[in-house]
């Protein structure tokens, strides 16, 4: 599938004023007080790379929609700078920024149709007639949605709006495009396409794209790099794996994903003594207090084929097994009355499910298990 | 067996009863309201239709024979020939009535956007300021301007000396201080539907249009404006029906030379009695009056905006 040579990759490594590259974004310091003392914004400093797909994940009220509306300048930093493809952005007004942005309620303007709608920042732009329809074709197609051109917003469904909004951002050729939580009004399988069309386009086009989301599944499947946002602050920032597999507070380890958490105290040989009994690490205990395991990293045995030379093994009876489909999650109460989670995937392999009250002995690899610093 | 044999009956009459219910419920809720609109608009409306067909008595009362003389009258034709006088009130009450519309458009547009632009609380306060005078009588306001208007007033001691009316002349009677009557009276009427559509606009298409890369008046024009153009509608409409038929102020504030067709009308009645010619004024107006207003809807409607206006 060739494309005509209008909507070609962004260049990448096009050298912007005072060394910056286009792109690219500098958060230095940033801050946002809003009235009543509230910080929404607190203190943040963040790179982002040029042609990332960068996913701003927390839960609502983090700061992290003020953050983008920052960016786009639609808000103001309170202090610190922002810059944009190496440009300060403190004194230019949202309307001058090579930013565009898809808003959560997707903002397309009534009084317009589809085509219009997309065309209007080349209009705005005063970009010649003849190129403005050509643009505005080609990325309709691109994005399906040329059969809808002359119709108005109100006669499109949710999904088809969002595609307009999209192409409304796109069409301009933003060095960023900011993604407000732009799938968050659409059912579970229209979602999951439109992620996946999202990424093909980012990757296409080589743009920047800052995604604001508060699932943290859609958070996984989309972004090269991830930062957690609670309360203003940036927990973590790092490449979706990392953030996941290794969080480094009790709070990322929980927004994201399934977990289970044991504060401890250090016991020598490498030990953490939990409240489940005490547990063998590998890492170095250090200054950690708090131990984590995924649900998915234990391993369940059969009481009867358990084995006996391994660390943590914890016997427990099955409470809940709840049926996800690819997967299943039980709840597995130890002697001592704590609950685990474990997940077992549903694959062929899988000799059997187990039900509740069924006796089984759990597996946690000291590989597995992450140690949290307070 | 009987008793399913009975039961298309039972039901019948049920439905029966309900269908009377219903109708009962209607009468109680439409009736009012529908004796009213009969009693006090159809009728008084066919009566003057009917009155539009007679001669001229002597005292300026309907009298026989019929005749359509009343109407050739309207159209500009007396026994002394045809004369441009009917034609130029209409035009002037029409020009005045648009013109009205026009100036609380201007007028009305910052009010609102100031309005909208404080805190929520303390909105429904300055929109009752805009309100307030309207609750006091048309009279009595209007004979406010007359004393702000007259040959005494500072107003006119300022255009008399700027040379820009004789000096011991008032800035009314005339045509400029019908237009200022007209615009302070009918503000209030552009500034509340105007202000119901400000209030409850999108503002991320404010920040849409900002997002791509349109500011200040381009912003204004492709962003807000539209969506006030339902408010908008309904305000003219509001403002330009009253204005043209409007009696007070011309009579007031107009003077003889700027006659309107409401005061045209009100003196048939009441100054040299005619009453069939008032009656084929007042009939042709009203005719008027709905037909601008439908050339409105079918304008409005090519804008495809009269969505949610009250017409």
């Amino acid at each position: 599938m060739s494309q005509p040579a209008v909507l070609t990759p962004a260049p990448v490594a096009a050298p912007a004023p005072s060394g910056g590259i286009r792109g690219a974004i500098a958060l230095q310091g940033v801050s946002r007080v809003f009235g009543g003392g509230i910080v929404a914004v607190d203190r943040i400093d963040l790179d982002i790379r040029p042609g990332e797909f960068f996913t701003l994940l927390g839960p609502s009220g983090c700061g992290k929609t003020t953050l983008l509306r920052m960016i786009a300048g639609f808000e103001t930093p309170d202090s610190g700078r922002i810059l944009i493809s190496g440009r300060e952005m403190q004194t230019v007004p949202a309307h001058k920024r090579a930013v565009n942005t898809v808003f959560q309620s997707y903002a397309l303007f009534p009084h317009l149709n589809v085509a219009d709608n997309i065309g209007f920042g080349l209009r705005m732009r005063g970009v010649a007639k003849a190129e403005r329809r050509a643009r505005t074709e080609q990325i309709m197609g691109l994005l399906q949605i040329d059969a809808f051109a002359t119709r108005n917003p109100a006669q499109l469904s949710g999904g088809q709006r969002q595609r307009v909004a999209l192409a409304r951002a796109l069409v301009n050729e933003p060095e960023v495009v900011l993604l407000d939580e732009p799938l968050s009004a659409l059912d579970a399988k229209l979602r999951a396409e439109l992620q996946v069309e999202l990424m093909r386009m980012q990757k296409r086009l080589g743009m920047t794209f800052i995604f604001v989301t508060h699932d943290q599944h859609e958070a996984l499947v989309m972004s090269d790099r991830i930062a957690v946002m609670e309360r203003g602050r940036m927990l973590q920032v790092g490449p979706v794996l990392d953030v996941y597999e290794q969080p480094r507070s009790v709070f990322v380890a929980e927004f994201l994903g399934l977990s289970n958490i044991w504060t401890f105290t250090a016991r020598p040989g490498n030990i953490a003594e939990t409240p489940i009994g005490p547990v063998t690490v590998t890492a170095p205990l250090g200054s950690a207090t708090t131990a984590m395991i995924r649900p998915e990293k234990i391993w369940l045995h059969p009481e009867a084929a358990a084995p006996s030379d391994r660390p943590n093994l914890f016997p427990g009876t099955i409470r809940e097994a709840i049926y996800m489909g690819a997967s299943t999650q039980y709840n597995v109460e130890l002697r001592g009355g704590a609950v685990i989670l474990a997940l077992d995937t549903n694959n062929q392999a899988a000799e059997r499910s187990w039900r509740p009250g069924e006796k089984i002995v759990l597996e946690l690899k000291p590989d597995n298990i992450m140690l949290i610093d307070p | 067996m009987s008793a399913i044999a009975e039961h298309p009956a039972a039901k019948g009459s049920a439905e029966r009863t309900e269908r009377a219910a219903r109708a009962w419920r209607l009468w109680i809720t439409a009736g009012p309201g529908l004796f009213w609109i009969i009693l006090f608009l159809i009728l008084p409306s066919l009566i003057l239709l009917g009155i539009g067909f007679f001669s001229i008595g002597n005292y300026g009362n309907p009298h026989l024979p019929l005749t359509l003389e009343p109407f050739r009258e309207v159209a500009g034709y007396s026994i002394l020939g045809w004369s441009p006088g009917n034609i130029e009130v209409i035009l002037r009450s029409l020009v005045q009535a648009i013109s009205a519309a026009g100036l609380t458009i201007l007028l009305a547009y910052p009010v609102v956007f100031f309005i909208v632009a404080q805190p929520p609380a303390l909105r429904p306060l300055l929109l009752l300021f805009v309100i307030l005078p309207s609750w006091t009588n048309q009279v009595v306001r209007t004979y406010a301007w007359m004393e702000l208007l007259g040959p005494d007033s500072a107003l006119s001691h300022l255009a008399q000396a700027a040379g820009f009316i004789p000096a011991h002349l008032g800035l009314m009677p005339g045509i400029l201080a019908m237009q200022i009557g007209l615009t302070y009276n009918y503000l209030p009427y552009m500034v509340v539907p105007l202000y119901a559509a400000a209030e409850k606009l999108d503002w991320s298409l404010v920040e849409a249009g900002r997002d791509l890369y349109a500011s200040g008046a381009r912003l204004f024009w492709s962003a807000v404006f539209p969506q006030t153009i339902p408010g908008l509608l309904s305000g003219i409409i509001l403002v330009a029906i009253p204005a043209f038929g409007d009696y007070v102020v011309p009579t007031l504030l107009g003077g003889g030379k700027s006659m309107m067709i409401g005061a045209l009308i009100a003196s048939q009645f009441l100054q040299t009695p005619n009453w069939p010619y008032g009656a084929a004024l007042t009939i042709f107006m009203l005719i008027f009056t709905c037909g601008g207003l439908i050339v409105f809807r079918v304008m409005s409607r090519r804008l495809g905006s009269s969505e949610g206006s009250m017409i």
